[in-house]
C-alpha cells in the first residue's frame, strides 16, 4: 500500500498516535517528577482519543477527551498541588524496596503474555451486524437496554461527590 | 509485513492494549507516592477501555454495548480520580508525606 493514497495516509496516522500514546505513557510511568507523569498522561489520552476515532466511534473520542484529559488529569494535577509530592526519592533508601529492573520485567511480562494470547487466539468474526453504532444507536441504549446501569452510574457520581468533600474537609482546621 | 494496513487489524490495537496494560503494571510497581500510583491505575483502566472499544468494533454483534461500557469505565475513573484525591489530601494532613513507605502505619 503506498503512502500518497488515503488508506496509507491513515495507516501513517495511526501509527503516529499508537507511538504517541506508547510515550506519553511511558512517560506517565516513569519520570522522575510528578507534573511530568500527569503531563505525559495528558498525552497518552490525546493519543488513545485518535486511536478511538479509527474504531469508528467519534464520540467515546471526545469523551475521552473532556473526561479524561479534562477533569481526571485537572483532578491529580490539584492533587499534586495541594499534597506537594516534589520529586520521588529514589528507591535506594528502603530495604523492601521493589528494584526497578523487576518492575520493567513483570511489566514487560504481563504485556507479552497478553500479545502472544491476542495474537494465538482465534477471533470469531460476528454473524450480523446489528447495527452501525452511531451516536444515535449508543443514545437509544443509554435510555433503553443500560438506563438502568445509567441511572447506577450517576447515583455512584453523586457519592464520590459527597465522600470526596466528606474526605477532604475532615481535619481542616477551624477558622 | 505492511505497517500501513495495520489499522485495519485487530491485533494491532490489542497489542497496544497490552502494552498500555504491562506500562501501567510497571509503574504502579515503580512508582514511590500514592499520587504516581494513581496516575499508573489510570494507565490499566485506559488499557481496558482500549480492549473494549477494539471488541466491539471488530467482534461483537452489537457495536453500542462495548461503548457504553467505555463510557462507564471512563464515569467509574473519574470518580476514582476524585475519591483517591481527597484520600491523598487526607493522608498528606495526617503524615505531611505521600510517600507509600512513610503512611505505614495504621493507628494514624
Amino acid at each position: 500500500m503506498s503512502i500518497m493514497t488515503p488508506e496509507g495516509l491513515a495507516g501513517l496516522i495511526f501509527l503516529f498516535l499508537a507511538a504517541v500514546t506508547l510515550a506519553g505513557a511511558l512517560i506517565a510511568a516513569s519520570t522522575v517528577r510528578l507534573p511530568r507523569a500527569v503531563a505525559g498522561l495528558a498525552l497518552s489520552f490525546t493519543g488513545l482519543a485518535g486511536i478511538f476515532y479509527f474504531l469508528n466511534s467519534p464520540f467515546v473520542a471526545l469523551m475521552e477527551m473532556l473526561i479524561y484529559v479534562g477533569a481526571v488529569c485537572v483532578a491529580i494535577v490539584f492533587a499534586i498541588m495541594m499534597a506537594d509530592p516534589g520529586v520521588e526519592k529514589g528507591a535506594s533508601s528502603r530495604a523492601t524496596a521493589i528494584p526497578a529492573g523487576f518492575s520493567a520485567a513483570l511489566g514487560a511480562l504481563f504485556a507479552a503474555g497478553l500479545i502472544v494470547l491476542a495474537r494465538n487466539t482465534m477471533w470469531p468474526p460476528p454473524a450480523a451486524r446489528l447495527n452501525d453504532g452511531s451516536v444515535i444507536q449508543v443514545g437509544h441504549g443509554l435510555i433503553t437496554t443500560y438506563s438502568m446501569v445509567f441511572e447506577l452510574i450517576s447515583i455512584v457520581l453523586l457519592m464520590a461527590i459527597i465522600g470526596a468533600l466528606v474526605l477532604a474537609r475532615k481535619g481542616r482546621d477551624p477558622e | 509485513m505492511n505497517f500501513l494496513a495495520l489499522a485495519n487489524h485487530m491485533e494491532s490495537y490489542l497489542v497496544l492494549g497490552a502494552l498500555l496494560f504491562g506500562v501501567g503494571i510497571y509503574g504502579m510497581m515503580l512508582r514511590r507516592t500514592l499520587i504516581g500510583m494513581m496516575i499508573s491505575g489510570e494507565l490499566i483502566l485506559a488499557a481496558a477501555a482500549l480492549n473494549f472499544m477494539t471488541f466491539s468494533r471488530f467482534l461483537a454483534p452489537d457495536p453500542v454495548t462495548g461503548r457504553i461500557f467505555t463510557l462507564f469505565i471512563m464515569g467509574i475513573a473519574a470518580a476514582e480520580a476524585a475519591i483517591g484525591m481527597s484520600i491523598i489530601i487526607a493522608v498528606y494532613r495526617n503524615y505531611k508525606s505521600v510517600e507509600t513507605d512513610q503512611v505505614a502505619e495504621l493507628n494514624g
